[in-house]
């Protein structure tokens, strides 16, 4: 069967708060290298998705496999963490409000982990923190402390952080809504540049320009429900489904209202 | 009858002597206070209930009965039960173990306030719950509660004077040792809390250079 191919495969994802169900058996899979937007409206249940993934926010139904193995996988406590915390190391995750640590200085937010949790020398270390904060262009704030940068540097310091796991998979999360608009460019061009890299992404978003430039299918999400999936020319201009084509002209117009 | 200071200084060596005992009480049961208090915290956040019972049972003794009670329960008390402390570690026990249960309290109360986004980020990164207390949160938390730490510090060295009763030659005592001999308490009083305040004063610096050190990273 496909199945053993699909990278990540999520499979009838269901998750409730109480009588509230904001996943309602969703099921879709990425291929490796693949990027993939995820947009719709707020309340849509993307992000509870996007960080069921990584079992974030458990699931209460279905199952989520990455690379063969299933991530959410029904353990004892003990056992469970340790399967956890192997398979998270895999999955790098950039959040809306960056989530650095501010007590460390850029060069140890990037270096924590991977210090801790794959042993490596402090030399080691710090070539790794080199290597991945020039990736993001950070490399002249490597002694800084997070208070010290703007919200573009700060996410682009996130994102070298979760890079230097070495993930197989990247998940967004809304990384550039807490952004000012002129910051919002430099973050888009590290993604360009991990699009191009052929990493694995899935992308939480509300920026249809950079969905439609950079991701290879866009998921339209609402209530609880893919409504519609497709690539960024089908979904976008020739959306099958009313209520994709009610959420765009909303959005558009938002765009629209906000540039005036 | 008049005050007359001219008798200080002949009794100045034991004045100082007595500075000294009061600095090194002070700074024992600080440190004693914080890493008891930061121990206490994460154990009665987080630990199994056999552990954080006894925990809250203790902060709750600690809290409710006069530091003089205690220090005399553990100088003369525990001697019934065999074990006879030193007076200066019986004192260290008895002040930093009672500070660090308001520290504890302090700390707790910073970890709750950690912004969660910071143990999910570690989580995601890999680290376990317990990595990720002890590397992101409880830094920051102890990172946010410096200053009434130090405000607690500050009630730490004043109430190292209480050790007094249990015949440890710190400042308190030795004024009175000089009273005793001379009959000047206003005189040795006075110059007794002079030096406390100069104390005051060296560990208020200390502490606002710890505060400047961790300003950065925040």
């Amino acid at each position: 069967m496909t199945e053993a191919n699909k990278f990540v495969d999520i499979r009838h994802a269901q998750k409730s708060y109480g009588e509230l169900e904001v996943l309602k058996d969703i099921s879709l899979s990425v291929d490796r290298g693949e990027i993939v937007a995820i947009i719709g409206p707020s309340g849509s249940g993307k992000s509870t998705l996007l960080r069921a993934i990584n079992d974030l926010d458990p699931l209460t139904g279905g199952e989520v496999w990455l690379d063969g193995v299933q991530i959410n996988k029904d353990l004892p406590y003990r056992q469970y963490e340790k399967h956890i915390n192997a398979m998270r190391q895999q999955v790098g995750m950039v959040f809306q409000h960056f989530n650095l640590f501010p007590h460390l200085s850029v060069r140890d937010n990037v270096t924590m982990a991977p210090k801790m949790l794959k042993g490596i020398s402090d030399a080691e270390a710090n070539a790794l923190a080199e290597e991945q904060l020039k990736h993001v262009g950070m490399l002249e704030r490597i002694d800084y402390f997070p208070s010290q940068l703007s919200g573009g540097q700060k996410q682009r310091v996130a994102i070298a952080r979760a890079l230097a796991m070495k993930p197989k998979l990247m998940l967004f999360d809304e990384a550039t809504s807490a952004l000012d608009p002129e910051l919002v460019e430099e973050v888009n061009l590290v993604m360009k540049r991990l699009a191009e890299e052929h990493m694995t992404m899935i992308i939480v978003t509300h920026e249809m320009d950079f969905a439609a430039s950079v991701c290879d299918r866009v998921i339209f999400m609402d209530k609880g429900v893919v409504v519609e999936e497709g690539p960024p020319s089908v979904v976008f201009q020739n959306p099958t489904e009313e209520r994709t084509r009610e959420f765009l002209r909303k959005h558009l117009s938002q765009y629209a209202e906000g540039a005036k | 009858m008049g005050l007359d200071f001219s008798v200080v200084p002949g009794y100045l060596d034991t004045i100082l002597i007595g500075v000294l005992w009061t600095i090194a009480i002070t700074v024992c049961s600080a440190i004693l206070s914080f890493f008891g208090g930061i121990l206490f915290a994460v154990t009665a956040l987080y630990a199994p209930w056999i552990l954080r019972l006894p925990v809250r049972f203790f902060a709750w003794l600690f809290m409710g009965t006069p530091l003089l009670l205690q220090l005399f329960l553990i100088y003369f008390g525990l001697v019934e039960l065999g074990i006879d402390l030193p007076a200066f570690v019986a004192g260290v026990i008895g002040l930093g173990l009672h500070f660090a249960v308001y520290n504890s309290e302090l700390i707790q109360t910073a970890i709750l306030a950690v912004d969660k986004g910071q143990m999910e980020a570690a989580r995601t990164l890999g680290c376990s719950r317990g990595q990720a207390l002890r590397k992101v949160v409880i830094p920051q938390a102890v990172r946010d509660v410096i200053p009434p730490i130090g405000n607690n510090m500050i009630a730490l060295l004043k109430d190292s004077a209480l050790v007094s009763v249990i015949g440890v030659s710190e400042l308190t005592l030795s004024s009175q040792l000089a009273i005793g001999r001379t009959y000047r308490p206003f005189e040795f009083y006075a110059v007794a809390a002079l030096f406390y305040y100069i104390v005051n004063l060296g560990m208020e610096a200390v502490l606002r250079k710890i505060e400047r050190k961790t300003a950065l990273s925040r």
